[in-house]
C-alpha cells in the first residue's frame, strides 16, 4: 500500500467572534489523497470546503490536527503547493507569458528555460496565441487557462483549486472540465479541488469528499466505482454510464439533508 | 388573441433616465453653458449694470491676459509659481509614495504612523503661514513648506488606501506560488498599486495649487499670487483675472498631463478603473 500525498488527520477550525464567543468552523475532519489523484471537496455553501482548501494551502493554520504533504507537515504557503482562485488572479501588469512565467521568475529560473516551460504550459491550456496578450484583453475562461498554466510551470507537488469554475458560463465551465482532465492525465498532477456543482464534481473526482455544516465534518467518502477507475475525456459519457444518475441523486439527498437541518434549525 | 397593439409614436423627450447621448450633442451642451456664461458678463458690463472698474468685460480680461504674457515679468511669475509646486510636490511625493505603500502593507507601520498622520490632515496647513514665516523668513522656504505640510498627509493616506486595496488573491496567489515577503512586496503590491499612485498625485496636485495661491498672496514678491496681489493695489482688476485664468488653465493643464501620463505608463489598466 503506498503512503498517500496529502493526508489530513482530524482538522479542526475555531475563530474567535468577539469576547470569549467561539464558533466552530470544521470539526474532525480526516482524508486522504493519493498521488495522481484528482480530490474533489464538495459540500453544501458554508460547509467550509474553502477553509479546509486554504488550511492545505497553508493560507489559513487550523486550530487542531495535521496536515502533511509526503509525510511533512505543512506550515504556511509553499510552492509545492499552487493555487488557483476563483476570483481571477492574472496579474493585469503582465503579459500571459510573463504571467505563466512568474513563479520561475521567483525561483531565480534561468530565462531560457523560463520561456520554454511557459511555452508549453501555454501549449497545454490552448493559449500561444496569446502569449503576448495582457489579462484585460481576455474572457474569463482564458484569465483561468493563465492561472492553470501558470500554477503548473511552477512544478508543484499538488495543484489546488477554490471553485476554478466557479464565475463562468455553463459552456466555458463544461469546456473548462474537459481540458483540466487532460491537463491531469497529461502531467501526472495531484489535485484537491473545491465545487458545489455535483455534476462537476462526479465528472472530475476520482474521489469525493463531502462536507456537512455547523460544523463542517466529512459526511461521506466517495470512490465513483461506475467510473470504473477511469477518467473520460468527454463529459456526456460520463452522464450516460450506469450509476452516473444514482450517485448524482445519493448526494443531492445529502445536501438536502443538510439544507433540511438548516430549515429546522431556523425554526 | 390576434390583438396587436398599434405602434404608438413616442414623444422624443430631453429628459430620459440615463440615456446615453452622441459625442456631439455632447460638446454642443458644454460649450454652450460657457458661451452664456461670457455673453451675460460682457452685455452685463456694456449695459453698464456692473463698474467697470470692479468687473472688467471677458474680451478686456482675453486681451489683458494677451497683453501680460508678452511681458517677461509676468513669464517670470508663472515660472517661479510653477517651480514651487514642481519641488514641492516632488519632495511630498517621495516621503508619502513609500510610507504609503509600507503603511498600507504592514499592519504594524499602519497602527505606528497612521494615528499621527491622520491627526495632522485635520489642522489646516494655512494656520501654520505665521510660524512659517518665522522660521522661515520671507524666502521660498515658508512657501515650499505650506505646500509640502497641505500636500504630504492626504497622499500618504491616499497612497495607503489604494495599497490596502490591492486584492488579496494577488498576495496569497505569490504566497501559493513560493514569493518571500520581499517578493511579495515588489512583485505584486508595488506594480499593483502604482497606477493608483499616479491618480493619487493627480488629486493632490490640485490641493497643490490651492496652497500655491494662499502662500504667494499672503506672503510673496513674486508668483502669479504676488502679482494679482500687485494688481489690487492698483486696481488693476481685469490683471486680477487674468491671474485667475492662468492659474485655472496651469491646474487644467497639469491634470491632462498626469491622465496622459497614466495612459502611458499603464496601458494594460482597464479603462474602466481608469
Amino acid at each position: 500500500m503506498t503512503p498517500p500525498k496529502l493526508s489530513l488527520r482530524e482538522i479542526g477550525k475555531r475563530y474567535q467572534i468577539g469576547a470569549g464567543t467561539e464558533i466552530e468552523a470544521i470539526r474532525g475532519v480526516s482524508f486522504e489523497v493519493m498521488e495522481n489523484e484528482i480530490c474533489v471537496l464538495l459540500g453544501p455553501s458554508g460547509c467550509g470546503k474553502s477553509t479546509v482548501l486554504r488550511m492545505v494551502a497553508g493560507l489559513e493554520e487550523p486550530s487542531s490536527g495535521t496536515i502533511t504533504l509526503d509525510g511533512r507537515q505543512i506550515e504556511g504557503p509553499g510552492r509545492d503547493r499552487g493555487m488557483v482562485f476563483q476570483a481571477y488572479t492574472s496579474f493585469d501588469w503582465l503579459s500571459v507569458q510573463q504571467n505563466v512565467e512568474y513563479g520561475m521568475r521567483l525561483q531565480h529560473v534561468p530565462a531560457p528555460e523560463r520561456a520554454r516551460r511557459a511555452q508549453h504550459f501555454l501549449d497545454l491550456v490552448h493559449l500561444s496565441k496569446f502569449a503576448k496578450a495582457y489579462p484585460k484583453q481576455l474572457s474569463g475562461g482564458m484569465k483561468q487557462r493563465v492561472a492553470i498554466a501558470r500554477t503548473l510551470a511552477n512544478d508543484p507537488e499538488m495543484l489546488l483549486m477554490d471553485e476554478p469554475f466557479g464565475a463562468l458560463d455553463a459552456e466555458t465551465r463544461w469546456h473548462m472540465q474537459e481540458l483540466m482532465i487532460s491537463i491531469a492525465e497529461e502531467t501526472k498532477t495531484t489535485i484537491l479541488m473545491v465545487t458545489h456543482d455535483i455534476e462537476e464534481a462526479i465528472y472530475m473526482a476520482d474521489r469525493i469528499v463531502f462536507l456537512s455544516r455547523h460544523p463542517g465534518t466529512v459526511a461521506a467518502n466517495i470512490v465513483p466505482a461506475f467510473k470504473l477507475g477511469k477518467r473520460w475525456r468527454r463529459k456526456e459519457e460520463v452522464l450516460e454510464l450506469d450509476g452516473y444518475a444514482e450517485l448524482e441523486r445519493d448526494i443531492m439527498k445529502l445536501m438536502r439533508q443538510q439544507a433540511s437541518d438548516e430549515v429546522h434549525a431556523v425554526a | 388573441m390576434q390583438y396587436q397593439s398599434p405602434p404608438t409614436p413616442r414623444a422624443k423627450r430631453w429628459l430620459e433616465i440615463r440615456k446615453p447621448i452622441s459625442r456631439k450633442n455632447a460638446v454642443i451642451l458644454g460649450a454652450s453653458l460657457w458661451a452664456a456664461f461670457f455673453i451675460v458678463w460682457e452685455l452685463a458690463v456694456k449695459a453698464g449694470f456692473v463698474t467697470e472698474l470692479l468687473m472688467p468685460s471677458p474680451i478686456k480680461v482675453l486681451s489683458t491676459l494677451a497683453g501680460l504674457l508678452s511681458t517677461p515679468d509676468f513669464l517670470m511669475d508663472i515660472g517661479a509659481s510653477m517651480l514651487r509646486v514642481a519641488v514641492s510636490f516632488l519632495m511630498a511625493c517621495l516621503v508619502a509614495v513609500p510610507l504609503g505603500i509600507a503603511m498600507g502593507t504592514f499592519r504594524v507601520l499602519e497602527a505606528f504612523f497612521n494615528p499621527f498622520m491622520a491627526a495632522w490632515r485635520y489642522l489646516p496647513a494655512p494656520s501654520f503661514i505665521p510660524v512659517l514665516l518665522m522660521w522661515f523668513g520671507t524666502g521660498e522656504g515658508p512657501k515650499l513648506a505650506l505646500l509640502f505640510i497641505g500636500v504630504v498627509f492626504f497622499l500618504i493616506t491616499l497612497v495607503m488606501d489604494y495599497t490596502k486595496q490591492v486584492r488579496q488573491e494577488f498576495v496569497e496567489t505569490s504566497m501559493t506560488l513560493g514569493g518571500n515577503r520581499k517578493q511579495i512586496l515588489w512583485t505584486v503590491i508595488v506594480p499593483a498599486v502604482l497606477p493608483n499612485v499616479v491618480v493619487a498625485m493627480r488629486q493632490m496636485m490640485a490641493v497643490s495649487w490651492t496652497y500655491l495661491v494662499i502662500a504667494e498672496i499672503v506672503a510673496s514678491t513674486n508668483g502669479i499670487g504676488a502679482m494679482m496681489m500687485r494688481a489690487r493695489r492698483f486696481l488693476h482688476t481685469d490683471e486680477i483675472m487674468a491671474g485667475i485664468v492662468v492659474i485655472g488653465v496651469l491646474g487644467l493643464l497639469c491634470d491632462m498631463a498626469f491622465r496622459w501620463l497614466h495612459r502611458l505608463m499603464f496601458p494594460y489598466v482597464e479603462e474602466s478603473a481608469r
